[in-house]
This record gives C-alpha cells, structure tokens and sequence, in this order.
C-alpha cells in the first residue's frame, strides 16, 4: 500500500518509516495492554502513517474517540490520549480522568501524547484542573510533515494560516521548520534556499538557527533536494480564490478530499447485481481513497476536466480489448494467463467505473448555469475585465442567499484583482452582506481585511495589471486538452506561485526584480554548506530537484501545476511539494471566518 | 456571452441524477444521444475569450459502455476488490478500527450507532489484494504471476523493508539536573519539551532576556510558557509597558488570552496599547455568547459607544434596533399565533421566531405576516424600509418573493406600479423584469400573470427566451411581429395548439397583406 510513496523522485517511505519507528518506540514505553483515546482529527493524518495492525501488534486493544464522560469499561493497563495540543480537549480529558473509577483493580494508567507538539500551556491547564499527576508519560510524537503521496508532503495544520497573518502567531512555523530539519536529516541538506514573503524568511531564518545550534544535525547523506523554496500564501493570494478545473481540483471543490480520501453522493455506486437493482440503494456515502496508486487516477488527476473524458474512453477501449482477449484463448495454457490476469482486470474496471461515477457528478454541476456564471464572472475579474465596480452577479448570487462563503470567496477575488476595492463598491457588498447574512458577519469580515484578502485601494493605484502581464498569468490561447502551459488548471489563469517557482528555475529571479517587489514580503537567497564530499556532480541531462513548499496552504490545481512543470521534457526541474495544508478556496476563507453560534433551531 | 442556453438549461436541470448501474446503457444512452449536444465549452471563458471545443460527453458514454459491457465477463464481486466495509473505511485502517474496537467493547455502546458494526463481517478477509500491475502492463500478456502484497504487511517484515536512517539526537540532552541553566539554555530545554523551573529568574532583566530568548525561538508553546509565568509574576501595568515594545510575544499573549478567556485582561491590555477597534470588535464579539435575547439587546446596546470604526459603527447600531425590533415583533406575533384568530398565521404557520434572523429575512417575514400594517406600526414593511434605509432593489425584491409565496399577485402588480404627477400609471421594476418572472415563475404563477411581465421584459432576445419557456404564446407572437419575422412565426405554429385562438391569431397575421415581412 506504500507504492505510491515511492514512485516519486524522492522515496518518502523513509519518511513514513521514521513516523512509524517513533510511534512503536513510544507505544513501547506504556508496558501492557493499552487503549487509545483518539482526538477525531488525527485520525486521518494518523491513518496515511501507520495501519490499525501497527498498534495492535504494540499490544494496542481498544481505541475510542475522544468525548466527555466516563471513559468505556476497556480491560487494559494503559489509557493513552492521542491529541492536538487544545484547550478544549484538555477540558474533555480533564472529565475522563475525573471520573474514572479509583476503586477499580487492576488500576488504569493514564498516558497523553501530544500532536505534533507538547505544549506547556495545556500541562498548565491540566495542572489547574488537578490532573496534571494522573499522567504518567507525557510525550510529544512530532507528526510534522506527513507523505500524502510520492511528491507531496503536509501538515495538515488547517490553521495556520490564519494563525500567521491574522494572528501573528507563528508556532506553525516552528513545525515547519522542524519537519524541514526532519526532512534533511533523512535526505541530505539542501544546498539552496530560495524564498519569498515574510513568514518564508522566518522558517529559513529557523533552519539557519538549528542547524547552528544543533551541530549534531551535521550529517552525511548526499543531498536529494538540490533547492528548496519557501513560499508564503500571502505572496499569491488570489489563486487559493478562483475555482479549480483540474479533475482533482473540482473533486475537492465539490465534494471536498481530506487526508487522501473522497465521500461521494452512493446514487451512482449503486451495487450492480442484477435481481436486486434499485431496491435498497446505500444511503450512506461513498468512500473512496485517491492516490496515485491507482493508475488511471494517477493519469487523471492533474488533466483540465475537459480533457477527463477522452482518457477515459481510450482507457475503456484498452479494457474492452484485453477482456477480448479471452476468444484467442485456445490452449490451456493461454486460457490459464488470461485467467491469472483477471483479478488486474477487475481492479482496473472497476477503477474505471468509479471515475466514470464520479466524472458525471462532476459534470452534472459543470454544466450547470450557475457553475459557469460563477466562472465568467471569475476569469473577468483574473483577465482584469470590470474589477472596479460593484459586480451585478455578485449581487444577484447575495439577494437570491447563494451561499456566504461562496459570495466572500468572489468579493475576495475581486478585491485582490483589483488591488483593493474603491470605498464605494466595499462599502456597498459590506452593507449588502450584513443585511442578507447577518451583522454578526462584521466580525468575519473585519478578519479578511486584516489578512489583506479584502482591502480598500490606497493611493488609487492598481498594480494587479502590471503583476499580470509580466508574469503572464492571463493566458488567452490555452489549450486544456494538450497543454502547453501551467494556465491550463485554471483554463487560462496560470496560478502565480507556480509562475514564480518556474520562473526562478528559469531564467531566474533576477528578470522579475520588480513586479517581486510589488508583491508582499522580502524575497532572499540563502546557501548552506556541504562538506566537500557531499558536492553535487551533475550527470548532464540530470534534472534537479526542488522542494517547494507552501506556508499557509496550496490548492491541488497548483499541484497540478508543478507536475506539469515536472513533466516538461525540456523543463530541467522535478518538483516535490511540501504544504501546512491542502486547501480550497472554501476550506481556506472558512478557516478565517468567526466560529459563529450555531442558530437557535 | 450568449444567453441562448435557456433550452438546453432546461434539460440539464430536468434530467435527475441516475444511479450508474452498468444495466442502463441501451435506453439512457440512446436518449442523451437524442438530446442536442451540450453547449460548446464546459468553461465559460468571458467576452474576448475563445472556445475550448470538447467531446466531454460522447466519451464519457463511451467508457461508460466498454465497462457495462464487460460485466457480463467478469463476476462482478467488487467486495474481493475493494475490501472497504461500506462507510467506505478501508479495512484496518484506523478509523474503521477504532469504530470496530469500540463498537465490541459492549459497555461503551451507549450512545453509539450500532450500524457501525456493519463491516464487521468483512474483518475476517483482512489480507486483502492490491493489484501492483499497470493498467497497460496487465494487458500486454506477460505471464507473471502475481505476488499479493496484503495491507497488513505493507508494514511487517515481508517484501521489501525501507530502512530509514536513525533521526539524530541533539548531543545537548546530557546535562539533565542543573539549576543554573543560562536563559538561552533554558529555552532549548523547553523547546525540547523538557519542564524547567522559572522561579529563579527574579529580576525584570533577567526576565526580559528569558522572554528574548524565547521569541528568538520562534517556538509558540515556549513564549506562551514563559509569558504565564511573567503574567504571574510581574505587575500588570510593568508587563504591559515591557510587551508594547515586543511585539512578537504582545501578539502571543493576546492569542492567549483570548483562547482562555480572559477578557477583562485582554481589554485592559488593548486599551493600554490603544488598539481601541480591537477593543470594540472584541467586545462585540461576546454578543455571540449570550443566549438570552434581552440580555443580548441589553448588551448589544452597550456596545453602541464602542470606539468602532466609522464604518463599523452604523452596522453596530442597526444590529441593536434589528434586534429591538425582532424582540417586539415576536412578543406580538406568538400572542397573535397562539390566539389563532389571525387567519394569516392558521393558515401558514411559523416554521421558527424571527429572532436574531439577517434584516433581509426580517423584511420577508414583515412581507409576508405584516405587508398591509401602516407605516406606523414597527413591524410594517415600510417602516423597517424606512429605518434601516434599505435600497429599492433590496425591498422589492424582497417583498416581490413574499407576496409571490402568498400568491397576492394584485399586491405584485401594485408593487411594480408607479404613477407620475399626472396620474398616468406605468410599470417599473428596479430589479429587471427578467428576475420578476423568474421569482414569479418560481412561485407558480399562472401563464396569465407571467405574461403580462414577460412582455416588459426589454431585451428581445431574453425576452423570446422566457416567453417560448413558459409558454406566453401570445407574447411570442407579438415579439415576432414586431420583429416581422414571418419564418420564425410560421415554426412557431407548430408549438400551439390546433384550432386555438393562438393558432388563429398567427393565420390572421401571416394573411395580413399590410405586415412588410422581412423575410
């Protein structure tokens, strides 16, 4: 199940195998039987680590999920609480351990491991709640970086963007910085960093500083990663905004993909047997696991969806034709091959049938009015068609209650499009939101303006234009089909980060001195040395490899777009992408919007 | 960008989604086969911008053939496949485990789903298949036999083992017990996860280095350490005027006393920095943790001589008077509801109070209970109009929707109504007839009443389009003999009934020798 960690230019198993190791080794130190105490959250990015039969070999038995109350009647020695450091949780914990049954025999032991980070605030808080003794191990498990597949790595830590630009707050780039020492000491240290944006210079500034600090981190690995590049969300904030159009990016828009895995509407998954059609059709949702594992998925994946449909139909004729194959099968022995092939044969068919499923799901809201409205009025507003007033979709989208995400999401894009909205038209989609959705909102929307993502023009300039065209990032002859360019995932947008990434790699940054410093933040170049053994000898026709990562979250189309750069056969640069989150423009402003009350009824 | 999509529209949003079965391909083919073919582009691409052509569909139905049609090859167990229990965990994975363990533990089964034990069955086959061909290897012929690599050894000692290189220690961790750490050495034990005595870092500088030490850190959880203990330690006023000039560690502790709830703190250290908007916000924000509702209009009042910003202010002010005038409005309306006299209320019961609802569905609510009150009575129409200032289009749009619900179309038509000086009257609609019919069409509305709007619409070419969708023939007719298009009014024909007046109209026109066709 790992093959698709490994496919990669860089193998990160060893990465996994390092989580597991850490895991055991913890688990080994609570002697006996144990229980897990799960924080629902971690059980996702848990699951891309380590399988139940890991812990049930570590004599783990019983595993709950994290709730007030008396904790279930488990027969075992040992309670571990596997949690993020929360106050809320702590809360919940604090109620278990009270309640537990001091009379009980054997006793139970009580155990908290804190992910990815011990935190002395919620020790403090146990303290205060009289608890803090009760605990025998205390431990952290450094689940920093975790491989989603074979170029990709995350920290699934949904808040940190919001903790960086609205908070100041920047333990998230501690981790960042950690999982990067993590990452080098498993794969060499990477001679090159390049970055852009102020959170970007604090992680490099980390590195710098452990790495002086802990000499011990000296190793002796020759280097994987040629380059590294740090990349702040806030550099690009508009690309996270517009809608997706690759087929994995509109997978996660609509139906949203957490820890590698999809739940789709089951009405087109129905079973297949005959004799029992339509009776009792599922009615809970379908899940499936997306990752390049699956061939056909890998090949898909990072197409423009208009191109989805030609793969799938060659795909089907391949099938039709090996299923035919059986008719040539004369002797035993051909009879005995095919036979032997048809367990791959229903695997791939039945992939097949999965993304035809899903690919008409998707296209029933491709097709539909309000999905290509929504989309008009988004590349009007990238191309820099009618950016300065107030948008008459927008407004119809808030009288007729569309969604108040999806309305923030267009005023946001607006605004960052046109660097910042006239007092006029912020004014008038302020007024019309809090009317329609609510004052409460006030709150929401006072958080997108200290995040820059909504703002008033200052100086009456709109420098968007000028970003645009150099950077070409409005691309008016794209092709989806064949692409000959990174615009193709947004059918004529090419995402700016990715254009900054490719640029750096070629010609370099030096051509875009300027439009660089329009864009927030500082931009730097640092090296670190590597002992004169470790120097790099380039094969010629070697392609390097560079690690980018995103802090504060990226979008699958942005992957997709660095694949393509990848796959470029004169692009010279494989691309390994590291993320504190996989984000959409709806999981991303969700984050930054106020936990409102839920309504009364 | 064309709008001429209305037909195709129709059908998009009139075919259900069907369960893809692989048993349909004969009649559900066919039949989108029959339909007309998608409009051109799946992407809309703005005015200037070209088409991608695609051939989306016929290829999607096309795969979708080649797969029915091997089911008749195959034994179509997927279950072997795909060894998911039907919540769609992957068995052994972790979170289909922990509903297993626990939903086996038979005490802890309380207030669980017992259909959590569904996949159970399925638990026993745990070593399951996964192919580790290519699609394009397995069909080239090539005899391998297969090697089944099982989930559960993707971890075990079996196939191929990935050694990972030991992660180093950092050497520090030798000197454990010493009471004379230097702050520096102090904070790396902390970011270590190591518990550190603070106590004697006694005065302010060497307090002020500690907290240094930490934020040149960057680690979060030891800044907040070290800034509990400084908040426990130091003067409240010493501590604030220390944090002003830090801004690294001021930002850490405003996190994290808004995390713990430490308001008054919190307000006490934003008015000392003069971050009077934060104050304000902050202070607003409570609004949400009240419950009862004169409470929270008590509150809410309050909050009115916050130092908000210009903007924010006014919106803080009709937040309080909403909430006012929703709290009289309820009070009156369940009496009323209760008493059941109002035949308004028997008839459409309140499905929920219109307390702490948005001012537009306030509006909608006065609409539809409210809409004939004077506009002296608080809950008349016009007079939230009126206070709130809300825009024309807003309002009409609004009440439009309600009185449409209620099928009042005379209270429709004297909404889009307006008389000059004269007396003359005329029909005006802020928000484009185009919407009025779709709110109306939504509603129901008969043909009668539709047509009459369909007609104002000014567009011809939108307005043909809702005309022929809702069958306002005699609009349609009269569009085109306004056009003179006699080629489109004879096809046209054929979409009205024989022998009706319509069909009659349409004769006596195409006879009319006085009409210049212009084709």
């Amino acid at each position: 199940m790992a093959a698709h960690l490994s496919s990669g230019r860089v193998n990160l198993t060893a990465l996994r195998e390092a989580g597991r190791r850490e895991l055991r080794e913890f688990l080994d130190k609570c002697a006996g039987s144990k229980a897990i105490v799960w924080d629902e959250y971690l059980t996702g990015p848990f699951g891309l680590i380590a399988q139940y039969s890991l812990l049930k070999e570590h004599e783990v038995e019983k595993m709950f999920t994290l709730k007030p109350g008396r904790l279930p009647q488990a027969d075992v020695r040992n309670i571990i609480f596997f949690v993020r450091p929360r106050l809320e949780l702590m809360d919940i914990i604090t109620d278990n351990v009270r309640r537990e049954d001091r009379g009980r025999s054997p006793q139970r032991d009580f155990h908290i491991l804190f992910v990815p980070r011990r935190s002395l605030l919620c020790e403090q808080w146990l303290k205060e709640q009289g608890v803090l003794g009760s605990f025998i191990h205390r431990e952290q498990y450094s689940l920093d970086l975790i491989p989603f597949d074979g170029d990709l790595l995350s920290m699934e830590s949904e808040s940190t963007f919001k903790e960086c630009y609205l908070e100041s707050d920047q333990t998230s780039l501690y981790h960042a910085a950690k999982g990067l020492m993590t990452l080098q000491a498993l794969y060499g240290t990477i001679p090159q960093i390049f970055g852009k944006g102020e959170c970007a210079r604090h992680v490099a500034n980390m590195m710098i500083r452990m790495k002086r600090e802990f000499p011990g981190s000296q190793n002796s690995i020759f280097p994987v990663f040629d380059t590294l590049l740090l990349l702040d969300r806030n550099v690009d904030l508009l690309t996270p905004l517009a809608t997706q159009l690759t087929y994995e990016g509109l997978i996660d828009e609509i139906y949203g993909i957490q820890n590698t895995y999809v739940k789709l509407p089951p009405e087109k998954f129905a079973p297949k047997k005959q004799g029992e059609g339509g009776k009792d059709l599922p009615t809970e949702p379908k899940k499936l696991q997306l990752n390049s594992a699956e061939e056909l998925y890998a090949e898909i994946r990072d197409k423009n969806f208009n191109a989805v449909g030609s793969v799938l139909s060659k795909k089907a004729k391949i099938i039709s034709a090996a299923f035919e194959e059986r008719h040539h099968a004369k002797t035993v022995g051909e009879i005995k091959q095919f036979v032997s092939q048809l367990p791959h044969m229903q695997a791939a068919r039945s992939s097949l049938a999965n993304h035809t499923s899903i690919a008409e799901l998707i296209k029933d809201i491709t097709t539909s009015e309000d999905f290509f409205d929504n989309l008009t009025v988004e590349q009007e507003f990238m191309s820099g068609i009618d950016t300065d007033k107030v948008n008459n979709y927008i407004e119809d989208c808030i009288a007729q209650k569309h969604s108040l995400i999806k309305i923030l999401r267009l005023v946001c894009l607006q605004s960052v499009c046109n660097n910042g909205l006239k007092q006029k038209v912020l004014d008038h989609y302020k007024r019309e939101i809090l009317q329609t959705y609510g004052y409460e909102h006030i709150l929401t929307l006072n958080n997108l303006e200290k995040a820059g993502l909504l703002k008033l023009q200052t100086g009456g300039r709109n420098n968007y234009p000028t970003i645009r065209k150099t950077l070409r990032l409005w691309m008016d002859d794209v092709n989806e089909q064949n692409p000959n360019d990174i615009s193709y995932v947004y059918s004529g947008y090419a995402p700016l980060s990715v254009r900054l990434a490719q640029l750096l790699a070629r010609p370099g940054w030096r051509s875009i001195e300027e439009v660089l410093k329009m864009l927030p933040g500082p931009h730097f170049e640092e090296r670190q040395q590597l002992p004169t053994g470790l120097q790099k000898k380039r094969q010629h026709g070697e392609n390097r490899v560079t690690l980018v990562f995103f802090l504060g979250g990226v979008t699958y189309a942005e992957i997709a777009a660095l694949r393509f750069l990848s796959q470029m056969e004169d692009g010279g640069t494989e691309y390994v992408i590291a993320t504190t989150k996989l984000i959409n423009g709806t999981t991303w402003i969700k984050s930054l919007m106020e936990k409102l009350e839920p309504a009364p009824f | 960008m064309s709008r001429a999509r209305a037909d195709e529209e129709e059908y998009w949003h009139s075919s259900k989604f069907r369960a893809f079965t692989f048993d349909d391909e004969d009649d559900e083919l066919s039949q989108v086969g029959a339909e007309p073919p998608p409009r051109p582009a799946l992407w809309g691409r703005g005015p200037t911008l070209v088409c991608a052509q695609t051939v989306f569909f016929p290829q999607l139905k096309e795969s979708k053939r080649a797969v029915n049609s091997l089911r008749d090859i195959v034994d179509d167990d997927d279950d072997d496949l795909e060894k998911v229990s039907w919540s769609g965990e992957p068995v052994g994975s972790i979170s289909w485990s922990i509903k297993e363990t626990a939903s086996s533990s038979s005490s802890s089964l309380e207030g669980r789903d017992t259909s959590l034990q569904k996949g159970s069955s399925s638990y026993a086959a745990l070593p399951k298949q996964v192919s580790s061909y290519s699609l394009s290897s397995l069909f080239k012929g090539r005899n391998r036999l297969p090697s089944l690599p099982s989930l559960s050894d993707a971890f075990s000692d079996t196939g191929v083992k990935n050694y990972a290189p030991e992660l180093r220690r950092p050497r520090a961790e030798y000197k454990d017990y010493s009471n004379d750490w230097s702050p520096r050495d102090t904070v790396r034990r902390m970011q270590r996860g190591k518990v550190c005595s603070l106590e004697r870092f006694r005065s302010l500088q060497d307090k002020m280095v500690l907290l240094d030490e930490a934020v040149a850190g960057h680690d979060g959880n030891v800044i907040t350490a070290v800034l509990i203990f400084l908040k426990r330690t130091l003067r409240r006023e010493v501590l604030f005027r220390e944090l002003e000039v830090r801004q690294v560690a001021l930002c850490h502790l405003i996190h994290f006393l808004k995390e713990t709830g430490e308001q008054k703190l919190l307000l006490d250290l934003l008015r000392f920095l003069d971050r009077t908007e934060e104050v304000a916000l902050s202070q607003y924000r409570e609004h949400l943790n009240i419950q009862d509702v004169e409470k929270k209009r008590e509150f809410l009042k309050g909050c009115i001589g916050l130092p908000f910003s210009a903007e924010d202010i006014s919106h803080i002010q009709d937040h309080y008077t909403l909430l006012e005038r929703q709290i009289i409005i309820e009070t009156n309306d369940r009496h009323l509801a209760m008493a059941g006299q109002s035949e308004i209320f028997r008839k459409y019961p309140r499905k929920a109070s219109i307390l702490n609802m948005p001012l537009v569905t306030t509006l909608f609510y006065s609409c539809f209970y409210h809409y004939t009150e004077a506009e002296g009575t608080f809950s008349s129409p016009t007079n939230l109009k009126k206070t709130f200032k809300i825009p024309d289009k807003q309002y009409v749009l609004t009440a439009l929707a309600a009185r449409a619900k209620l099928r009042a179309w005379e209270d429709v038509d004297a909404l889009l109504t307006t008389k000059n000086w004269l007396g003359y009257t005329k029909k005006k609609a802020p928000i484009g007839f185009h919407r009025v019919v779709e709110i109306l069409q939504r509603n129901n509305a008969p043909v009668q009443v539709l047509q009459e709007y369909v007609r104002l619409v000014e567009d011809v070419e939108t307005r043909l389009n809702l005309a022929t969708k809702y069958k306002c023939h005699d609009v349609v007719i009269d569009t085109y003999r306004d056009l003179k298009d006699r080629i489109q009014l004879m096809a046209y024909k054929c979409k009205v009934e024989r022998g009706s007046a319509e069909e009659e109209k349409i004769n006596s026109l195409l006879s009319n020798m006085q009409i210049r066709w212009k084709n």
